[in-house]
């Protein structure tokens, strides 16, 4: 017992010795849980073809990570955020406020966001208007705005289904749900007329937009706040469901899920990068510049992550379901000259 | 008069005496009670069972499979031209090969094997390279940086097999299904079934699931838990060192020394208030205290066990001051009545009686710990960490993760062979738990005393 006693104290005094001595050598990198998958494959590529460590990559969210970017300047914080949307305003406030002044903006792909069935329930070949008409809480019928009076996909287009309805949206705090809004039920508020009679009633624009983006509760559309394998899990258990997910996740699973056509447009790698394809967004990561130098690896980590072996059309990247950035070469240059971000337009 | 008969009293009922042999009403209402409240423990029993049983069923039935692993042996001839073009065996030079070289070495391999066996197969070349896991080059480029005199030999080669070909060999993937999958095409199946006919694909027990680090999306066939299991152990050995001499001395003093007034008594409330706290705060303050304001590395298990120590410190003393409140008064009456000192007393007579309702104490709280994920969300340990930390003691200031994180972070991955791997990782963490509790059950047993 006695000798224990002495070997626990020294090891705690070996511990408190070496805490000043110590240096970060990896790579911290956080955010989106969307990039998560992506960057985890780079920082596994330049573990394996660099003599530096493997970056340690943390999920947890696009808007956590970038706060966690902005909390200040040192070895107890982050190199990287990744995000699966652009860095706002308030983002970039608070890295001024804590002394964070340069920040380098790095898109390097896209990401397409698919609606999806069970693989054997019957095939959907939706519009913005047909998911608006199904999920939100005020549409327009017959010339009048009522509450969504939907039960099947059939009784607002004769082209679908005669199937309960039930869709299954991202969360609120997922990236995906600002994408699936904005060029989904906005698109379809529009497209359908309903946004118009909102501005008819005497709504101004905020009004028109919050009230187009209100979806239903009466149980037809459920917010997923987990990850992709819980809207899976819900699929399995409910076939009649349609769940939304990221490409790539689709991509994984295409023996399990039937995916629907968004305006005719088969979603793929392809019609995402040509922009055919509508719902899709671009995945940014951030790059703390002041950290460049000053922990090992990180310049040459960035400038992996966009060459051609990486996020290249051909690479591993969208070998996993990424949509390459057609202007990468652009990206290229700006991470190898460390430009760092202008001001928001 | 009529009425006079029927005025006549009736003869009052004689009067039941209660008989042993025929139970009355009411003795046999309580005994009806008595056998229902029976049948609803029973019933509560089973119910638990039933549920423990289905649990452990689904998670041995995916999770087992994780123990096994497909691999691919063939011969790898590791031309100099390719691998050290300038042929001087310069490290550096050597470095410059990346695993998309070794990708190429391995692949051309793989196909003059295929080739020489004289299997027939009209697969294009990449679809019969996708047989091969994404981890195989970067393991050969290890081994080639680690031993260059390999450069120019043949080497017997046995690397890992795709997801996909490992999920069909443990009838995951199956023909019809693959006709669906875009990852993988039933003719790569036939191809797989060739080659585990020749002997060249075959399934073998899974060390490398105890003892890799965690893989990238891509390559589930290379997950292991070896950082996780690391990590797991640093935090439990660190937790382990600063709980014990703190818990035991709290209570001691507390128990034994501390006087009765007020200030004692709400420092036993807060203690017993700080056991019900929920784990996930003591995340949030650690990553105040320890990362932000002392400055210590985020991920790593220095932090970690910092947090789970403030989080186990209160059930070990509260169980060890249950312990030391155990030990009959008429011991320490006695020591004292012999002339031995409070100290004396404490430390020869009560602490070795209370250790096994210690010990015991601190393994349950041990072993809470080891499954506690919430607090490691909010210091960075729910990260992907692909490299081993160093020995302590630096190492416990590298990243490092820990079991129940990698069963989080596993299942919540897209490829579905990440699903046998999470339930494989409940597997290990679940027999490490009974392995403790068991422990702590023979310690007790062992060193138990009544009087």
């Amino acid at each position: 017992m006695k000798s224990f006693h002495l070997t626990a104290s020294v090891l705690a005094f070996a511990a408190a010795s070496a805490l000043p001595a110590m240096a970060r050598d990896q790579i911290q990198i956080t955010g989106s849980s969307t990039v998560l998958p992506y960057a985890t494959i780079v920082a596994e590529a330049f573990g394996e073809n660099f003599e530096f460590p493997t970056p340690v990559v943390e999920g947890g969210g696009s808007g956590a990570g970038r706060k966690k970017l902005c909390e200040g300047v040192g070895e107890t914080t982050v190199d990287i955020a990744n995000s699966s949307s652009r860095i706002s305003q308030s983002d970039i406030d608070l890295c001024a406020q804590n002394g964070v002044n340069e920040i380098m903006e790095v898109r390097f792909g896209y990401d397409g966001i698919v609606f999806a069935s069970d693989v054997n329930g019957p095939e959907f070949a939706l519009t913005p208007t047909d998911l608006y008409n199904a999920v939100a809480e005020t549409v327009l019928k017959d010339g009048a705005l009522v509450a969504n009076p939907h039960a099947q996909w059939a009784e607002f287009n004769s082209a679908l289904p005669a199937q309960d309805i039930l869709v299954l949206s991202p969360g609120t705090k997922h990236g995906t749900r600002e994408v699936f809004d904005q060029k989904v039920i906005i698109q379809g508020c529009e497209d359908s007329g309903a946004m118009a009679a909102f501005t008819a009633s005497g709504m101004d624009e905020d009004a028109t937009e919050a009230a187009c983006m209100k979806l239903r509760t009466d149980g037809r559309n459920v917010d997923i706040d987990g990850d992709y394998t819980e809207t899976l899990a819900r699929l399995d258990t409910n076939k009649n469901a349609i769940g939304v997910f990221g490409l790539s996740f689709y991509q994984n699973n295409t023996d399990k899920l039937r995916v629907a056509t968004m305006g005719g447009v088969v979603p793929s790698a392809e019609s995402v990068a040509s922009g055919e394809y509508p719902v899709s967004r671009p995945l940014y990561f951030y790059v703390k510049k002041a950290h460049i130098g000053v922990i090992p690896g990180l310049k040459e980590y960035i400038e992996f992550f966009v060459s051609d072996d990486m996020a290249g059309p051909d690479g591993p990247l969208a070998e996993y379901g990424l949509v390459s950035d057609p202007e990468l070469a652009a990206t290229q240059e700006a991470v190898a000259a460390e430009t760092p971000m202008g001001p928001l337009q | 008069m009529t009425d006079l008969s029927a005025a006549a009293p009736a003869l009052p009922a004689p009067r039941q005496k209660p008989s042993l042999l025929a139970p009355s009403a009411r003795m046999r209402r309580r005994n009806a009670a008595e056998a229902r409240f029976r049948l609803y423990g029973l019933a509560a029993i089973a119910l638990a069972l039933a549920t423990l049983a289905i649990m452990l069923f689904t998670i041995l039935r995916d999770g087992v499979s994780s123990f096994t692993q497909a691999s691919l042996s063939f011969p790898v001839e590791l031309s100099a031209e390719t691998l050290d073009p300038k042929g001087n065996r310069n490290p550096a030079e050597l470095s410059k090969v990346t695993t998309i070289g070794y990708g190429k070495v391995l692949t051309a391999a793989l196909l003059a094997e295929v080739e020489r066996r004289g299997i027939a197969t009209d697969l294009s070349d990449k679809d019969i390279s996708a047989l091969i896991s994404k981890d195989a080059p970067g393991t050969l480029r290890a081994q080639v940086l680690a031993d260059p005199t390999l450069i120019g030999t043949t080497i017997d080669a046995t690397v890992f097999a795709a997801g996909r070909i490992d999920g069909f060999l443990k009838g995951r993937v199956t023909l019809e299904s693959a006709e669906r999958d875009s990852n993988i095409s039933p003719e790569q199946l036939r191809l797989a079934q060739q080659l585990v006919d020749a002997g060249m694909l075959t399934s073998a027990f899974n060390w490398s699931f105890l003892t890799n680090p965690d893989a990238s999306d891509q390559r589930p066939e290379a997950a292991g838990l070896g950082v996780a299991i690391l990590g797991s152990l640093y935090m439990m050995v660190l937790v382990l060192i600063l709980c014990v001499p703190v818990g035991i001395a709290a209570s001691i003093y507390l128990e034994e020394f501390a006087p009765k007034n007020r200030w004692t008594d709400a420092i036993e409330v807060n203690i017993s208030n700080l056991a019900a706290v929920p784990s996930i705060v003591f995340g949030i303050l650690g990553l105040a205290i320890f990362i932000n304001f002392a400055g210590l590395p985020q991920s790593s298990s220095v932090v970690g066990a910092l947090v789970l120590s403030l989080m186990t410190l209160p059930t070990i003393i509260i169980a060890t001051r249950a312990a030391i409140r155990a030990v009959p008064p008429s011991i320490r009456d006695a020591a004292l009545g012999v002339g031995a000192s409070k100290m004396q007393t404490v430390f020869h007579h009560v602490l070795p009686l209370a250790m096994p309702g210690i010990l015991t104490g601190t393994i349950l709280g041990l072993a809470s710990a080891l499954g506690e994920t919430a607090p490691l969300l909010l210091i960075g340990m729910v990260a992907f960490v692909d490299n081993y930390p160093s020995l302590p003691p630096e190492g416990i200031l590298d990243p490092a993760t820990a079991l129940p994180v990698q069963v989080y972070s596993w299942a919540s991955r897209s490829d579905p062979a990440f699903i046998e791997r999470s339930n494989g990782a409940i597997i290990v963490l679940l027999v490490f738990l009974v392995v403790m509790n068991v422990a702590a059950i023979l310690l007790r047993r062992r060193f138990e005393r009544r009087w």
